[in-house]
């Protein structure tokens, strides 16, 4: 089994064997992916630049990180996959020690510990738990016999539910579920077999009352009370929601015009460069700049799923394809917390929304991306 | 298991990965379809309500107070001022943490204990969102730039610049324009919906006196201002106006210097003074003694300021023009004499003997005579000239109560007179009715005889006795009493008009002698003046002495003495103005009452400049006319 015919296996690879290496590919660089991302910081730094009141400090801080970014991009995708494959538990083992001083000695903030402080750089470890553990669980299941067998869901749960445990501490909720499912969604692409993610679905559900009342912090239970009902207290939690849905809809079809928007540069939203920066998109360039916005997404996406299915090994697969979904899910969180449809959590919009620390991770993972792309060739052409 | 790479099928794995993918991309397309679902609903659907929220956000309205009318004495003295002042006040929407603010604020301006618990009771009250609350009136310059400077540090508060109502002449006139004070919640309960907004951008309202009687006259109309704001409330422009409407100005018929001729003529002591026209009913002097600061008012009266007013025995609040109910005494002897003469019940040139007390038949009580002697033979005049009892006594039996109330109704006795002024009192003018209703009592000849000389169940307000005299002056036509000078012309009220001339003559040219006749009661005090006064003294008993009062020998005596009052009308010969004076206490109507009346009287008939301006712009009107 293990001498099974190269070519017949991969019957997509036989023409690339006749196409000629180019300088890109050489490069480790996949150029739609590259295309779609420098639309995205460019279409996110001109939002940026509006939401920051018209003035250039934001988007310089931004475009140092995005500069940052694209370099770490770059460097990354020229690592070996099966490097990464053999030697990703060394980051994860890295990343799990940060978890535990970060609970013993990290620096907090509005009653969170979330921040280890490295001779005055300030650094969240949680970030590198989120390449860390689907990297971990991608390659613990890749070398297995694919659909995982119950020992090794457990195994790979275990992977998973440690660090998000420790991040549930901090305390985290929104980060630790999104490593969480960073993890899961792995195992989901591996094979997990049905039933047991729709017994897993159903105890989820039963356990939904139990968890509202014992699990749950008072602050996460008004910011999802607040959700279903924003008016009961318009000028404390429900602001945020009640503001972010006037800026959206307030910007119609046409939208105010960049720089225009009165919601935003009036200081109506809240977290208008951060968190709630699509609803600056969303009032001041209108449906049309929204319907642009979710193109861009979905080609990202549509491209990523790509490179994830022409991936050649299940490591380069399973990685790419948690990526993408890691992706989509903040995607989705993020712009459905600002439209009203979630509860408000503090995840940001790729590309759009101010700040390093997760910009550099996002930029990480599209350089993972285009690592698993030019796999292929690179496997070839040796 | 023992090498995993030995089982793996790539195929099929490859194949579920595949299969997995198709679910995943399936609830991407599903989930993006939400987003756009619900971008539609915000953007498309409900575009139209977002827009006219955010436009409610930005643009707030702001009310604009306009400016009260201000009041004129009759010679344009300003008596009721508005004054810029600067108002500390806090948006309680927009501070975080409201005692810290309250505690940085203490540090940058005095603030009393006082001031906070005030505060703290107008935050309980009905207010719009995003109103300012005052906190602290009439900043200095100093405590404006120190809360200036730390503006930063206290979102939410605000130095206001605003008018507040100044009342220069202080305690002259707190018992005739009154003062104005802050809304209260009692006040704002009762509110209609149309006050609410009229009464937007105003805190305060008249509350006693002219301030309260016209007082929707005096507001003006309020003015709106659309103004587009940040979030924090700052005034970034002003997108549309329009202009508050002033209140009206009001002039009185009161005159400055008459009103303080006669506070200084009652000099220090408790009693009232009401001076009226008599042609127009225009209240040219109206004093109450004690008095007391309004300004104390306007902007929230400290509780011990309230106290001391409230708790003086001299009562400085009460104002006694209109709500002292006093018996009037002889002065209504005129009144009584007139009626018997219309009742055609006595010949008033027929002289009685006064022996110093009157007897009804069959009883054996003494009606006295203030005079132990007696008068000896006296007729009508004489019996009004030197105020004798015993001679009403007998007018007052023959009349009967019946009469009597009938004819005293004509002069306004035990009725509103309808100045326009709130809180008045009517006295009481007695009656069969009114006593079986009251006391439950049947009516007892006595208590006719105790009527006659203005005792007993009679109580009149210094107001009363001032309209009862002018109705006195103008034989018979009673005119109602008016502190603003009305555009149109003051309609009287009841007139007596059978009363044939010769019988006015014969009361007024007595009560002539009351002030010029040697024998007259109040010859001293009109000795050496310009013009003929006709007048009448009174004295009313004191009756009794609350039980809960303490004991103090020299004040009770004090207390108990009786009331001196006095009322007169000059010039004679073309009556003018009309005078009822009370001191309380005073004992002597002639000796003390008197003069007060003749300093009022001077000064309001002596002003030969007054006259000219009078004259100039009734000639000025006739001009225009023309």
């Amino acid at each position: 089994m293990s001498s099974t015919d190269f070519i017949r296996r991969m019957p997509s690879a036989a023409l690339d064997l006749r196409r000629p290496i180019n300088f890109w590919t050489r490069m480790h660089i996949d150029v739609p992916l590259a295309a779609l991302l420098i639309v995205l910081t460019l279409y996110g730094l001109a939002v940026l630049y509006s939401a920051g009141g018209g003035q250039w400090y934001y988007v310089k801080r931004q475009a140092v990180f995005f500069c940052m970014g694209y370099v770490l991009m770059i460097a990354v995708a020229q690592v070996n996959l099966a490097f990464l494959e053999r030697w990703g538990w060394a980051l994860y083992l890295f990343g799990f020690v940060l978890l535990i001083l970060v609970l013993v000695m990290g620096v907090g903030a509005k009653g969170a510990q979330r921040w280890l402080s490295l001779g005055g750089f300030r650094f969240q470890p949680s970030e590198v738990m989120k390449l860390a553990v689907p990297m971990m669980v991608a390659a613990y299941l890749a070398r297995r016999m694919l659909p995982p067998s119950l020992k090794y869901i457990v195994a790979s749960l275990a992977m998973v539910i440690g660090p998000a445990v420790l991040i549930l501490k901090q305390p985290d909720l929104g980060t630790a579920i999104l490593i969480a499912m960073s993890g899961l969604i792995v195992l989901f692409f591996a094979g997990l077999p049905w039933r047991y993610i729709i017994s897993a679905g159903v105890m989820v559900a039963a356990s939904a009352w139990p968890a509202w009342h014992f699990l749950l912090h008072d602050y996460q239970r008004t910011r999802i009370l607040t959700l279903l009902n924003p008016e009961a207290d318009k000028l404390g939690a429900g602001w945020n929601i009640i503001q972010s849905k006037t800026a959206i809809g307030s910007g119609g079809w046409p939208g105010k015009g960049w720089l225009n928007g009165t919601q935003s540069q009036l200081d109506f939203l809240p977290e208008s460069h951060t968190d709630f920066i699509i609803a600056v998109l969303a009032e001041e360039f209108g449906l049309k700049g929204v319907l642009l916005l979710m193109l861009l997404y979905g080609l990202l996406l549509v491209r990523g799923i790509f490179i994830a299915m022409n991936a050649q090994h299940t490591y380069g697969r399973l990685l790419a394809g948690s990526i993408i979904f890691t992706l989509f899910v903040y995607i989705f969180v993020n712009i459905g917390m600002v439209a009203g449809l979630l509860p408000v959590v503090g995840v940001p919009l790729p590309f759009f929304s101010h700040g390093g620390t997760a910009l550099l991770t996002l930029m990480i993972s599209f350089g993972l991306l285009m690592a698993v792309s030019t796999e292929r060739r690179r496997v070839l052409k040796s | 298991m023992s090498e995993p790479q030995t089982l793996k099928d790539h195929f099929r794995e490859a194949r579920i990965f595949r299969h997995r993918v198709a679910v995943i991309v399936l609830l991407m397309v599903a989930l993006f379809a939400l987003l756009l679902a619900q971008f539609y609903n915000l953007q498309i659907v409900h575009h139209g309500d977002y827009v006219t929220q955010s436009d409610r956000n930005r643009i707030h309205v702001r009310p604009l107070a306009p400016t009260r009318g201000l009041i004129y004495d009759r010679n344009g003295k300003l008596l009721a001022d508005n004054r810029p002042s600067y108002t500390l006040s806090i948006i309680k929407e927009r501070v975080d943490n409201l005692d810290e603010t309250l505690d940085i604020l203490e540090d940058l301006v005095a603030l009393s204990d006082n001031d906070r618990e005030k505060f703290k009771h107008r935050l309980q009250q009905r207010r719009r969102p995003f109103e300012s609350v005052p906190l602290r009136y009439r900043l200095a310059e100093d405590e404006i730039a120190r809360v200036a400077v730390n503006e930063f540090r206290l979102p939410g508060v605000e130095v206001e610049a605003q008018l507040v109502r100044y009342y220069p002449y202080s305690n002259l006139y707190a018992h005739s324009v009154g003062y104005v004070g802050r809304i209260n919640e009692r006040e704002l309960k009762g509110f209609s919906e149309e006050q609410y907004q009229s009464y937007s951008g105003t805190y305060t309202i008249g509350k006693i006196g002219l301030e309260r009687e016209y007082e929707s006259l005096l507001l003006g109309e309020v003015g709106y201002q659309n103004v587009e704001t940040n979030a924090r409330g700052r005034v970034l422009r002003v997108v549309e106006q329009t202009d508050p409407k002033p209140g009206q100005n009001l002039q009185l018929f009161l005159d400055s210097e008459v009103q303080q001729a006669g506070l200084k003529a009652l000099a220090g002591r408790r009693g009232a003074i009401v001076a009226i026209e008599v042609d127009t009913g225009g209240v040219v002097a109206m004093v109450s003694s004690p008095s007391y600061d309004p300004n104390l008012f306007v902007t929230g009266i400290s509780h011990k300021d309230y106290n001391s007013l409230t708790r003086s025995r001299d009562l400085p609040l009460f104002n006694r023009a209109i709500q002292g109910e006093y018996p009037p005494g002889s002065t209504i002897k005129p009144l009584i004499a007139l009626g018997g003469m219309h009742y055609n019940v006595v010949d008033p040139y027929k002289a009685v003997f006064d022996r110093g007390f009157y007897q009804l038949e069959n009883e054996k009580r003494r009606y006295r005579d203030w005079k132990k002697a007696g008068h000896g033979r006296v007729d009508m005049r004489v019996a009004i000239r030197e105020s004798c009892d015993t001679y009403y006594y007998d007018l007052a039996y023959k009349l009967g109560i019946d009469r009597l109330h009938e004819f005293g109704n004509y002069f306004g006795m035990g009725q509103y007179t309808g100045i326009d002024i709130p809180s008045e009192r009517k006295g009481n003018w007695p009656s069969r009715r009114w006593k079986r209703d009251y006391r439950g009592l049947p009516w007892f000849p006595g208590d006719t005889l105790n009527v006659g000389i203005g005792q007993g169940d009679v109580l009149a307000t210094p107001l009363q006795l001032a309209v009862m005299t002018a109705t006195l002056a103008n034989r018979g036509k009673r005119v109602t009493p008016r502190l603003v000078q009305a555009r149109s012309p003051q309609a009287t009220s009841t007139s007596l008009q059978d009363v044939p001339d010769q019988q006015w003559d014969l009361v007024i040219s007595a009560m002539e002698e009351v002030v010029h006749h040697r024998s007259g009661t109040a010859y001293k005090a009109g000795r050496g003046m310009s013009f003929r006064m006709a007048g009448k003294s009174g004295t009313a008993q004191v009756v009794g002495i609350a039980q809960d009062e303490e004991y103090d020998s020299e004040a009770l005596a004090e207390r108990h003495r009786d009331h001196a009052l006095f009322v007169g009308f000059a010039p004679v010969e073309d009556p003018q103005i009309a005078v009822a004076v009370i001191v309380e206490n005073g004992e002597g109507g002639s000796s003390e009452g008197a003069p007060v009346v003749r300093k009022v009287m001077e000064q309001y008939l002596n002003q030969p400049i007054d006259l000219a301006v009078t004259t100039l712009s009734m000639s000025g009107e006739g001009h225009v006319e023309h």
